[in-house]
């Protein structure tokens, strides 16, 4: 017998004996396993099997070795199982136990059809469940607006801190650079026809109306929509939101309506932020690709631009910061039970929020130009 | 290295293990010894060192001085092969159960089999049920994710998934906290009878007293990071120490002792 023989479990057939030998532990017991199910078994209604040679068994060496047992008495045969008094325990042990064959149920493939079935419900479900959402945080509003004591103010301000004013560089460097970029797209083809001045009316119309309140929201939505379902959802996980009612305090109103009403204030401010930096960018690119001087724009500036083009932007941005706040806090509260889902909600609320306010954007579009705005 | 630890030697040997946390003292010179097969129980109030303990033991954390032998290998110089080699014969259960909560709990109980054996597939299922059903969890828990199982379940999930590959050596973090005197003591009755049976060896990082008195062979009794003293319960409750005396003959330690030939 050589060094690795004694070291594996194996099993070997002598004179219509099957002799099981080496180490039956968990670590060395794939080769046994193998043979077992490949071996020819001896002929004749009755075998011994003798694992007397076998020089330790764990709990899944027994279990191997009853397997194979269990195998030889299927074939109509006597089995005689010789072991050494120490091992008996074991092969008891693995006797009784009623296993579920639960463990492999888990592996069922689904069709195509009960995947789409599926994903229509959740989606279903989603959307009810937001407006649910929606509409138990309008009542807390509502009832916040008779008792103003209702709102934090605290917190408030704590989030229009870390919501707007943290977002301030990312939000300039981003909307300075659009801006240059718009200016730039625009200087080929009014250079040509020799117009280089409604370069003035592409950016500001572009920065204003579109650029500043879209790119604005979509950071915004990728910090703080994160954010909130992070921290909530963390709440929720550590059974804070359940402490919160059950000390008769509205989650709704502490948590959620700061975080929300915190948003309609900082994300238009960002969005005039915005504007007037993504239009500085629109000049310096105007100045140095198209020779329009910083007075000449900003003269040009005032006459193109009409204050209804600013103040779309910025209702746009209001109406941005609720879609934001609402997926941020609602993902939030779908976390249940582990960490886990925690970072799967906080993923989605970025995806959602950041998808919506685009959707709506379009929508915006259409609706304004249908009403003629 | 598997027959390193000759019997009568100690599976664990703790020697004068010194541990600091920045300015605070963890461990103040803790020195004890576990036998092969037996049940060994530190305890001690919250905040004594006790789980710092048990994570130095599993190569979680280092001590700032002193010697720890686990399953006679020095963990001082240990390197990445003796350490996985090591961690292969033992099991850890933390006190949450720490279940990977993205895998069911038969996932969990064959991941460390995947790991570290070549076993074929249905053998690590059926292994799995087989450690799921000794741990004494029904057979439909193996489906459920962590999160759909109760905080008792949990537990004996996570001893199923310590007792994956055979383990000479348990350790059990805290195995009874959280559980109502029904689990608890069918859970103390659980780790007896896989002593018995499998012959481990096991230690457990506890302060529930009907444990101490029912399961625990010798208890090792920290105050502030010192091992004020190691025996059988019946000879630590006569110790004259003042803080043990109030820990185990206040009125709830007093009552375990009376229950503990009453097993549920």
């Amino acid at each position: 017998m050589d060094g690795s023989s004694q070291l594996c479990a194996d099993v070997r057939i002598e004179a219509g004996t099957v002799r099981c030998v080496g180490t039956w532990t968990t670590r060395n017991l794939d080769r046994a396993d193998r043979r077992l199910h490949q071996i020819a078994w001896p002929a004749g209604p009755e075998v011994v099997v003798d694992a007397r040679e076998v020089a330790s068994l764990d709990l899944a060496g027994a279990w191997v070795l009853r397997g194979a047992v269990q195998a030889l008495e299927g074939g109509d045969r006597r089995v005689e199982l010789r072991l050494r008094p120490e091992h008996a325990a074991l092969l008891r042990m693995v006797d009784a136990p009623e296993l579920g064959a639960a463990a492999n149920a888990g592996a069922t493939s689904r069709t195509l059809l009960f995947r789409i079935g599926a994903w229509v419900f959740e989606t279903g479900r989603e959307i009810v469940g937001v407006l649910a959402f929606l509409g138990s945080n309008v009542l807390v509003a509502v009832r916040a607006l008779r008792r103003p004591s209702l709102v934090r103010g605290r917190a408030v301000l704590h989030h229009v801190q870390s919501v707007g004013f943290e977002a301030l560089p990312i939000v300039g460097m981003l909307t300075f650079l659009v801006g240059v970029v718009v200016a730039y797209l625009g200087a080929g083809p009014l250079r040509r026809y020799g117009a280089n001045i409604f370069v003035v009316d592409l950016v500001g119309i572009a920065m204003l109306r579109e650029f500043a309140p879209l790119f604005t929201a979509i950071i915004v939505a990728g910090r703080s929509a994160a954010a909130f379902a992070a921290e909530l959802g963390t709440m929720k996980v550590t059974e804070e939101v359940d402490a919160l009612r059950t000390l008769g305090i509205s989650p709704e109103a502490l948590l959620v309506l700061p975080k929300i009403l915190a948003l309609a204030i900082a994300l238009p401010l960002l969005t005039v932020y915005a504007d007037a930096v993504g239009v500085l960018g629109g000049m310096v690119a105007a100045r140095g690709e198209l020779g329009v001087g910083w007075s000449e724009f900003l003269d040009r500036f005032e006459k193109a631009i009409h204050l209804q083009v600013y103040l779309v932007g910025v209702g746009k941005a209001a109406f941005f910061a609720s879609i934001i706040g609402v997926i941020g806090c609602y993902q939030g509260f779908q976390v249940s039970g582990d960490a886990e889902s925690v970072g799967r909600r906080t993923t989605v609320a970025v995806v959602q929020s950041i998808v919506l306010v685009i959707l709506a954007d379009a929508l915006l579009s259409v609706v304004f130009n249908v009403l003629g705005i | 290295m598997d027959h390193a630890a000759s019997a009568g030697e100690g599976i664990i040997e703790v020697r004068d293990v010194h541990t600091r946390f920045g300015r605070a003292v963890v461990h103040d010179g803790v020195s004890l010894a576990v036998r092969r097969g037996e049940i060994f129980a530190v305890a001690g109030a919250s905040g004594c060192g006790k789980s710092t303990l048990l994570r130095e033991m599993v190569l979680l954390h280092r001590p700032d001085a002193g010697t720890i032998r686990v399953l006679g290998t020095d963990l001082r110089g240990v390197g990445e092969d003796q350490a996985l080699a090591l961690r292969r014969r033992i099991g850890v259960m933390f006190e949450r159960g720490a279940l990977f909560s993205s895998l069911t709990v038969a996932e969990n109980v064959a991941l460390p089999l995947r790991e570290h054996t070549r076993l074929g597939d249905r053998l690590i299922t059926e292994l799995a049920a087989l450690k799921i059903a000794l741990a004494g969890l029904p057979g439909e828990a193996a489906t459920k994710y962590p999160s759909e199982l109760s905080g008792g379940m949990r537990k004996r999930a996570a001893l199923a998934r310590a007792l994956a590959l055979d383990p000479e050596l348990l350790f059990l973090d805290e195995p009874t906290a959280g559980l109502d005197p029904l689990g608890a003591s069918g859970f103390d009755e659980l780790v007896l009878r896989l002593r018995e049976r499998l012959g481990l060896t096991v230690l457990v990082i506890t302060h529930d007293l009907d444990f101490l008195w029912r399961v625990a062979a010798r208890v090792a009794f920290l105050v502030a990071g010192r091992v004020v003293g190691i025996g059988a319960m019946n000879e630590l409750s006569g110790l004259d120490d003042p803080l043990v005396r109030e820990y185990f003959r206040g009125p709830r330690g007093r009552a375990a002792k009376e229950n503990r030939w009453t097993p549920a």
